[in-house]
């Protein structure tokens, strides 16, 4: 090959990279974009998991909604809890307010041998559809269908299905209270609670609204509303409305009057160690020592 | 070559078992639940109280809003509860609980069985009868029947069809009616036309029903305007979109109504509850129901007061045949399976479907075979593959895009999958999804 081709390619290669170098970088400074170097900052301490959480689409999202906003109260990333908001102040030299840590938990207990199927759904395996298209296989309308648009949604694989009870299961660790789950839940059943010292927590585990006697024949364990924990509850935490107890988080103590009292089980405790007193050797002790494994 | 409509369809085995069984007015039940949710629209307000006296005929629940119906007791007695009942989706709804006893009619109704042919109300008077008596379409939409007839400012209606098609297999209710009650029919027909002002009115007929339409063409002939169209048995041709493409040739445009093209579609039963009530001062509290199945030796049509619990159906025809394992109400392709069958009659129940183990199994679901057979079918012209895509992976802003809202529900693409896939449940899930998205965006 001639030599003085390869120089004219070289040439004309080099001559043409550096025009359009020029170009570029004419261009770049003509339209660039000016953003406030605080976003990446407080983006770099954002967990990334761009789960939306905190109601804004994503981490960058947020971010910018940080920067903008005057103060921090209306704003918080439930995954990366009061440390991150408090490396999110710290870069934008504001205060931070620390909130209870939450986490998510089914109300729901109503297994197969506690609830019976009463019909049998054939269609697509989504929550979504088939509580569009009928109450549900058991004789509850209210309960967990168990077909797991939680699971789906979660970014977090903190939900699963447990086999044999066919309910979901929330994982202490992983659970970030993101939210996501309860938006998914045709039936509302996810509830967001304080975590609780030491993950301990008491709800009434079911949402039947149903009267008593027609919520009992359909499951064992859903709440007649019999009002008997409303009796025993020292601080005022329980309220019954629809025919359903509900137990205020912000004021429970904990003192696990109520799940003793409770006739059916619909109160649940978790993670709370086995009972010192003799008397509750029967089904609470099992159940606790079941949400302990 | 017969008409029909050109694009899509699918022609499912027939079964009409109770073909030509005459219409048996079923014993009178000794309670019913009368759900005041039975049209499309607003739920209706109770107009009883507890303990009330009411007689059959009676106007126990008042319509809410333009868009709604009234309601009336279908037998004479005592009112014994308001309270929700499960109706037949499983969910418990509102509805007026009588303890009957007995069939006093309210004395305004004429019971007496002779043709009435003259009609000299005028047409707002005829719509308002209709509206008082409470009337929707019997087809198994019940979509208020005044409503279509009021036609909007600006449009102007040129004909009347009437929905005699009865697409759905096993289903025999409107056909049964038609061969009973056509000089009835007629008349209703030509109060129709009346209230919408209208000189042509075409009667769509499968011609499964041979009998139906030599009939219809013989009394068609004793009135001007009234034409009696043949059609290919194609479902759903008894969609009013498919309707008016098989009969006139004319296409709604997409998020149309039928009107947008000059036409307005009653089914054949309204036709009859409108002959009953502007005629006969009856307002709408009985209908024909089909109950039938492939085991059943005993198939029927009855005549159903509504509120009759589907059970006393059942046990009408000799009860639950042993090997049932699904029981539909509605037609077998639109209908939906009850998951108890303590739930009452309504304006809407069209038939009662009791299917074997074998007919109701749903194919394992597989992955798509990009085969098209449901473009193919798509009556609407949508991609129902790519609906039900769409919906799963929640990307509803693209699916309205697709004409979503577009699709009539009749579940031809799910019928002819060879995946077993469930594209209907899937497209219902996007309609409602995109639905709430549009009220949203509005509000």
């Amino acid at each position: 090959m001639d030599i003085n081709t390869i120089i004219i390619t070289v040439v004309t290669l080099v001559a043409l990279g550096l025009v359009l170098a020029v170009v570029l970088f004419i261009v770049a400074q003509k339209f660039k974009v000016i953003e406030d170097p605080r976003i990446d900052d407080v983006e770099a301490v954002l967990p990334g998991a761009n789960c939306g959480g905190c109601g804004l689409p994503g981490c960058r999202g947020f971010a910018e909604a940080c920067v903008k906003a005057e103060n921090l109260d209306n704003l918080f990333c439930p995954v990366g809890g009061n440390d991150c908001m408090a490396s999110v102040a710290k870069a934008l030299g504001q205060e931070a307010v620390a909130k209870e840590p939450m986490i998510a938990v089914i109300r729901c207990s109503g297994s197969p041998d506690k609830r019976p199927n009463t019909s049998q759904y054939d269609s697509a395996p989504t929550c979504a559809i088939s509580s569009m298209v009928f109450s549900g296989e058991t004789g509850c309308a209210n309960g967990c269908l168990g077909l797991g648009d939680c699971v789906t949604v979660c970014k977090f694989d903190a939900i699963y299905i447990d086999p044999v009870s066919k309910l979901p299961v929330v994982s202490n660790e992983k659970c970030t209270a993101c939210g996501a789950c309860i938006k998914a839940c045709p039936k509302a059943i996810i509830e967001l609670r304080y975590k609780g010292k030491k993950d301990r927590r008491i709800f009434v585990s079911c949402i039947n609204v149903e009267k008593g006697g027609i919520a009992k024949k359909s499951c064992q364990v859903a709440c007649t509303a019999c009002t008997k924990c409303l009796k025993v509850c020292e601080y005022d935490a329980i309220r019954i409305e629809n025919n359903l107890a509900y137990i205020d988080y912000t004021k429970c103590k904990l003192c696990r009057k109520c799940v003793t009292e409770c006739a059916t089980n619909a109160i649940h405790e978790l993670n709370f160690p086995p009972r010192k007193v003799k008397d509750t050797s029967g089904e609470t002790a099992v159940k606790n020592e079941e949400n302990n494994a | 070559m017969l008409k029909t409509f050109p694009k899509g369809g699918v022609h499912p085995h027939e079964n009409k078992f109770s073909a030509h069984r005459k219409i048996e007015v079923l014993p009178l039940p000794k309670q019913v639940i009368i759900p005041v949710s039975q049209q499309i629209g607003a739920p209706s307000t109770p107009v009883v109280a507890v303990k009330d006296v009411v007689k059959t005929g009676q106007l126990i629940a008042k319509s809410e809003g333009f868009v709604s119906a009234n309601i009336h007791s279908p037998l004479s007695g005592t009112v014994t509860k308001i309270d929700f009942f499960t109706d037949s989706s499983g969910y418990k709804r509102k509805a007026i609980v009588i303890d009957v006893e007995g069939d006093v009619w309210e004395d305004s109704i004429v019971r007496d069985s002779s043709l009435v042919k003259e009609c000299s109300l005028s047409p707002e008077e005829i719509i308002k009868k209709i509206s008082d008596a409470g009337i929707v379409g019997l087809g198994g939409a019940t979509f208020p029947s005044h409503v279509k007839l009021s036609i909007p400012k600006g449009k102007t209606a040129e004909f009347l069809l009437i929905n005699a098609v009865e697409c759905e297999p096993y289903l025999t209710s409107d056909h049964q009616l038609m061969l009973e009650k056509a000089d009835e029919i007629m008349v209703g027909i030509s109060i129709l036309m009346k209230a919408l002002n209208v000189s042509k009115a075409y009667i769509g007929i499968e011609n499964n029903k041979p009998d139906a339409i030599e009939l219809f063409g013989k009394k068609a002939a004793e009135y001007k305007g009234v034409e009696v169209n043949a059609l290919r048995v194609q479902y759903p041709q008894g969609g009013e979109k498919q309707l008016i493409k098989a009969v006139l040739n004319r296409e709604v445009p997409s998020g149309g109504l039928p009107i947008d093209v000059g036409c307005v579609v009653h089914n054949v039963g309204t036709a009859f509850a409108v002959y009953e009530a502007v005629q006969k001062n009856k307002p709408l509290f009985e209908r024909v129901v089909t109950v039938t199945g492939k085991s059943l030796n005993n198939t029927a049509n009855f005549m159903v007061r509504v509120g009759t619990p589907v059970t006393s159906l059942i046990e009408a025809v000799g009860g639950l045949p042993e090997d049932t394992a699904k029981v539909v109400n509605g037609g077998p392709m639109m209908g939906k399976a009850l998951n108890t069958t303590d739930v009452p009659v309504t304006k809407g129940t069209s038939g009662i479907l009791m299917f074997s183990e074998k007919e109701s199994d749903r194919k394992p679901v597989e992955n798509c075979l990009r085969c098209s057979k449901c473009v193919y079918v798509c009556p609407m012209g949508l991609a129902p593959y790519l609906q039900m895509a769409l919906s799963e992976r929640a990307m509803w802003e693209t699916l309205e895009n697709q004409h979503v809202l577009d699709c009539i529900e009749c579940g031809s693409c799910s019928y002819t999958c060879p995946s077993g896939r469930p594209l209907l449940d899937y497209i219902r899930l996007g309609k409602q999804t995109v639905n709430k998205l549009i009220r949203a965006r509005k509000a």
